[in-house]
């Protein structure tokens, strides 16, 4: 029983973390590809056109 | 676990962060330039009319083409280079850590990734994020008019999911119906179609924008090789 408790606790701090990441990692492909900031857009521009991002 | 995937996938991406900007500068940047020429009017192709429609030429959804970077009025090229340097290190940086988080998705599900694996597994993200959005809408150069912005983005969005999901149907599912499953995924996007203009209005010679094309893809391939080895290589889960 208490084997079972933590195993499932150790699979939820697993998912929790996995889930953290993909979010960061979401997080920086959505701020540096797609947000429409000016400074930004000008900044990422070359590279969001290299890499095949709707731009402007 | 949490510290190799962090690490791991931020050292897996910048790494290939790194060759990407290799190879921008190598084969992309100068179709870049060249296209603003046309851009700024300083080089003209043809005179342009749209094409496919006499009316006057559509809108340009209220945005500004005139930003500074991408016209080099207000900033010095190293400025712009190092910032293309930058963000394409950042942005394979997040797809390090989606990549990452992916292998750990699949080490829960009790399957080890070996680095052979990491490469195909780095040619689906390819085919996620560049090869199935530039199906609908192919990379742009410089100058390209194109559908409302948003409404891109939301098929871009759109079109990575449903492919990644679809991929990971076909490569993992355990029966037909996943795989057909996973087939009609793939096919989704392209069938309700990316939002595209009625009329060309390319400014560009078309043979500079194929062949930016073709390169931006290819480029895209062969950093999303290393990308998904990398990661498997500091960033897949380690066998239990």
């Amino acid at each position: 029983m208490t084997q079972v408790i933590a195993k499932s606790t150790g699979t939820q701090t697993k998912a929790l973390s996995i889930l953290f990441v993909a979010i960061v990692g979401a997080g920086i492909v959505f701020f540096s590809g797609h947000a429409q900031s000016a400074a930004l857009h000008d900044a990422a521009h070359d590279m969001r056109h290299a890499t095949g991002f709707p731009c402007h | 676990m949490f510290k190799r995937m962090l690490a791991g996938g931020l050292i897996a991406g910048f790494g290939a962060g790194l060759f990407a900007a290799v190879l921008h500068f190598a084969f992309v940047q100068e179709l870049i330039l060249h296209a603003e020429l046309y851009e700024t009017g300083e080089l003209v192709h043809f005179d342009t009319h749209a094409v496919g429609d006499e009316s006057e030429a559509v809108s340009h959804d209220g945005h500004d083409h005139s930003h500074g970077d991408a016209d080099g009025a207000d900033t010095s090229a190293l400025t712009r280079n190092v910032m293309t340097v930058l963000f394409t290190g950042l942005i394979y940086a997040g797809y390090g850590l989606i990549l990452a988080a992916a292998y750990q998705v699949a080490g829960l599900f009790g399957r080890q990734i070996s680095l052979q694996q990491g490469i195909l597994w780095g040619i689906a993200g390819f085919a996620c994020f560049q090869l199935a959005p530039a199906m609908g809408l192919a990379p742009e150069l410089p100058g390209t008019t194109a559908a409302d912005i948003t409404l891109r983005q939301i098929w871009w969005l759109g079109t990575v999911l449903a492919t990644g999901a679809g991929l990971a149907l076909i490569g993992y599912g355990r029966s037909l119906p996943f795989v057909v499953g996973g087939a009609v995924l793939l096919a989704l996007p392209h069938v309700i179609g990316a939002p595209v203009l009625d009329e060309f209005h390319g400014i560009a010679p078309p043979e500079l924008a194929g062949e930016f094309s073709a390169r931006v893809l290819g480029v895209g391939l062969a950093v999303w090789a290393l990308l998904g080895w990398l990661t498997a290589r500091f960033a897949a889960p380690e066998a239990a």
